[in-house]
């Protein structure tokens, strides 16, 4: 018999979604997944494509093992995650290279890395392993919007002040004096830290608003 | 419910130590010969700059005291030395915005992100430089003439870059200053005399460095200057004087050794010790009390590592100049210093640091 | 003890449902793999050829065309699966005649080695133009020699003429402080990115005087090999 918690089958609702955005932020909040995050957001594209690659890994991942979550023994679960993963990993792989090679070689190893983020482990083993196909996908979305939108969090301000350019597009001239330290990686620190911090004082602002209401 | 009107205690009755606000005082003043040289030697540029870097401490100081809604803490004067540090030891032509960015991160990053003052790990001033420094890595090196004949009327072209521009290219103006200067044989190459050193091997007279006749961030030309300026405090002891002495003692015995290897391809220890910012940064930055340990044994190990990084990295990095990432790496192994140079208490087998 | 006890036969019942769940699983994985592979695999490989492309008719400004030879065991011969050695690409021009070569060269960079394809012209015996193909170098210093045109200006028409015996460059392929160029074969550094500027010049010098010695003959060859095609 297997001891695996069984949680009782909840509907899916917009929740399910948007927990990943705001509640459960793998980057924000749950601090997951960090390599990409510093390594590759030096520009929007890259942190674009960074971003929806990973989402299809953790999309097609989280269907497949909440499809075969009742078959898959419990002593080779991390296995055959890994192996579920890494088959995701290889075919966005391919596809990005058939895309654009310029893109490819931008990200460079950071693709192939994508198997061991461990956001994607996580979800595979505490959501979809527990939950029905429907259920994954949907928090898998959501999880991978909040991902893609942490990483642009980063790259617009990145590429913002370490080319002066959006998507390529300069925004201030050709007189721009490119801030070269926020496109290498001890810029990925600042402006991740710079985040954290902004969230932080609002996460704090908004306790500090409930209390008073409540306390009125 | 009475209250004792003096409270009793036993021995010892220790004198109460200057304050912190008296320190930094005395440390303002002692920055002021500097502050007035660099301007007597750049220009209204190096008092633009000055007040420009000063002010963005002092705002940014303002601006995160009421953040965190704690008091104001900008008039114990410490926001303005970190400002004045800072500003000393950037460029004379450093475009003014830049010099803005550098005092809000030194503020900001260096400082009140690790609690405000006395918390911080890093000497403020020096993680300012240090961002400037990755940030911008042509504006930082691009050095302007000192004694420029007009430099009381005009600003160097650089300085009043329009904010997130690049600025002006130094070159023909520098050509402009050479040609009115007239004589070719001190005509301005846009080196200073540790570049000049490094890259085409040329050596600096030491009276021209220790009198500050060269060109070089604002504030470190002079070295007789700044040892003069880091006697007033030592006198005053508002200043401990070995971390200086052990930095320069550090960095001369590592060139020595160096020089007695290979004069040919070593500079003159000498040279070493009155060239760059060395002087600069081993008494106004390497000795501040926050980031250097306060164990005697500690501070000689301190002092002596800065001097040897100092040396190191200025022989074999790529950059010609090394004391601000060796007073970092410095601040960076103060706790672990401190930590494994406990003194013990006498007859006692337990660290000191236990038992307080 | 010879009876299986329950727990025994459980176990080899988990195993055998284990090694069949593998199994399962490492198949739908080969066979999701598999068909991406294929399914992509034109398109790699058409986007491969286009990058090489453009990259050759920017370094032999005159080629509309292009073929890859390989150079092995000092033989220029015409490139196949199976062929090893140097990959050497030559570019005609409109006319259909020899407009250039282009290789590639490698050198360490500030960060990391830099790759470049650079083109040959044999008639002016010069480099024409150079491509980095993959960089590490710091953005906004480094990365100027691929974006400071006045560097690019410099693989206009570098001098790469070999010597009377023909066994190594007659001046070897150099770069100078910014400013300092006065021969036709030095590369003019960009300021502050000299390390940059050197290793572009170390790969030029090093692949030039390893290749062209060894393939002045035989470009004779590749004429009569297009003339063939041409015949074809």
């Amino acid at each position: 018999m297997s001891s695996r918690p069984r949680i009782k089958e909840t509907p899916v609702t917009m929740d399910t979604f948007l927990k990943g955005i705001w509640e459960e932020n793998p980057v924000f909040v749950m601090l997951l997944g960090m390599c990409p995050v510093l390594a590759v957001t030096n520009s929007t594209i890259n942190a674009l494509a960074m971003g929806i690659a990973t989402t299809f890994v953790l999309l097609g991942s989280s269907a497949l093992v909440s499809l075969l979550r009742r078959g898959i023994p419990k002593q080779v679960r991390i296995a055959t995650y890994i192996i579920i993963i890494a088959t995701f990993v290889t075919i966005v792989d391919y596809l990005i290279q058939a895309i654009s090679l310029e893109l490819y070689n931008a990200l460079g190893a950071f693709i192939q890395l994508i198997v061991v983020n461990c956001m994607i482990l996580g979800r595979a083993e505490s959501y979809a392993s527990r939950n029905n196909v429907t259920k994954s996908v949907v928090s898998a979305l959501g999880m991978g919007a909040g991902f893609t939108i942490a990483l642009l969090c980063l790259g617009t301000v990145r590429e913002i002040l370490g080319a002066g350019t959006l998507l390529g597009f300069p925004l201030f001239g050709a007189d721009f004096e490119p801030w070269v330290v926020m496109i290498l990686p001890p810029g990925g620190f600042f402006v991740l830290g710079s985040w954290l911090l902004i969230f932080a004082l609002l996460k704090q602002r908004k306790t500090k608003m409930e209390e008073l209401t409540r306390a009125h | 419910m009475n209250q004792p009107l003096v409270e009793i205690r036993t021995s010892p009755h220790i004198h109460s130590s200057p304050t912190v606000a008296q320190i930094m005082r005395n440390v303002t003043y002692a920055l002021m010969p500097l502050v007035a040289f660099a301007v007597f030697q750049f220009g209204i540029s190096a008092l633009a700059l000055i007040v420009t870097v000063v002010t963005a401490t002092l705002l940014t100081e303002s601006l995160f005291a009421k953040l965190s809604g704690r008091e104001n803490t900008i008039f114990d004067s410490s926001a303005a030395i970190t400002g004045l540090l800072l500003a000393l030891t950037l460029p004379p032509g450093f475009p003014l915005w830049m010099g803005a960015v550098a005092g809000f991160i030194a503020i900001a990053l260096g400082k009140t992100l690790f609690g405000g003052i006395g918390f911080n790990l890093f000497n403020p001033a020096l993680i300012g430089r240090a961002f400037v420094q990755a940030a911008f890595p042509v504006a930082i090196t691009t050095w302007s003439p000192a004694f420029a004949p007009g430099r009381f009327v005009e600003f160097i072209p650089s300085t009043l870059t329009m904010p997130l521009m690049r600025p002006a290219d130094l070159t023909p103006w520098i050509e402009k200053i050479n040609a009115s200067a007239g004589n070719a044989v001190d005509a301005f190459s846009g080196a200073t005399p540790l570049a000049a050193w490094k890259f085409d091997g040329i050596a600096t007279d030491s009276m021209d460095l220790l009198t500050g006749m060269v060109t070089g961030s604002s504030g470190e030309t002079s070295a007789l200057l700044i040892l003069l300026c880091g006697g007033y405090l030592v006198l005053r002891k508002m200043m401990n004087w070995r971390i200086p002495a052990t930095v320069l003692a550090g960095a001369f015995i590592t060139a020595l050794l160096l020089f007695l290897f290979d004069s040919e391809a070593y500079p003159d220890p000498l040279f070493v010790l009155f060239s760059g910012g060395l002087m600069l940064g081993a008494i106004f930055m390497a000795s501040d009390m926050v980031g250097s340990p306060v164990t005697p044994l500690g501070v000689l190990i301190y002092g002596l590592l800065i001097g040897f990084f100092t040396v190191i990295i200025r022989t074999f990095g790529g950059l010609p100049e090394g004391v601000m990432y060796a007073i970092l790496l410095g601040n960076a192994l103060t706790p672990l210093i401190e930590s494994v140079t406990q003194p013990r208490v006498y007859g006692d087998k337990q660290k000191k640091g236990n038992s307080a | 003890m010879s009876t299986v006890t329950p727990a025994q036969n459980s176990n080899t019942q988990n195993s055998a449902k284990m090694i069949k769940t593998l199994t399962l699983i490492a198949m739908i994985s080969g066979l999701l793999v598999v068909l991406t592979f294929e399914l992509t695999r034109p398109l790699i490989a058409e986007n491969q050829r286009i990058a090489v492309e453009q990259a050759i008719y920017q370094v032999i400004p005159e080629a509309v065309d292009w073929q890859e030879y390989r150079l092995s065991d000092g033989k220029l011969l015409v490139a196949s699966e199976t062929t090893e050695g140097i990959s050497i690409y030559a570019g005609f021009n409109q006319a259909g005649a020899l407009a250039g070569i282009a290789s590639e060269a490698v050198a360490q960079g500030y960060a990391d080695s830099i790759r470049l394809l650079y083109g040959y012209n044999p008639a002016c015996e010069c480099i024409t133009g150079i491509k980095i193909l993959k960089s590490a170098e710091t953005p906004g210093l480094g990365d100027k020699i691929f974006k400071d045109l006045d560097f690019i200006a410099n693989f206009k028409a570098l001098e790469a003429k070999l010597n009377g015996e023909q066994s190594a460059l007659e001046n070897a392929i150099i770069t100078v402080k910014h400013g300092e160029k006065t021969q036709p074969w030095q590369i003019d550094a960009i300021s502050g990115a000299t390390v940059s500027s050197r290793a572009v010049g170390k790969a030029l010098n090093d692949s030039a005087q390893y290749l062209l010695p060894r393939m002045v003959n035989q470009l004779t060859t590749i004429k009569q090999m297009s003339m063939e095609d041409e015949t074809k």
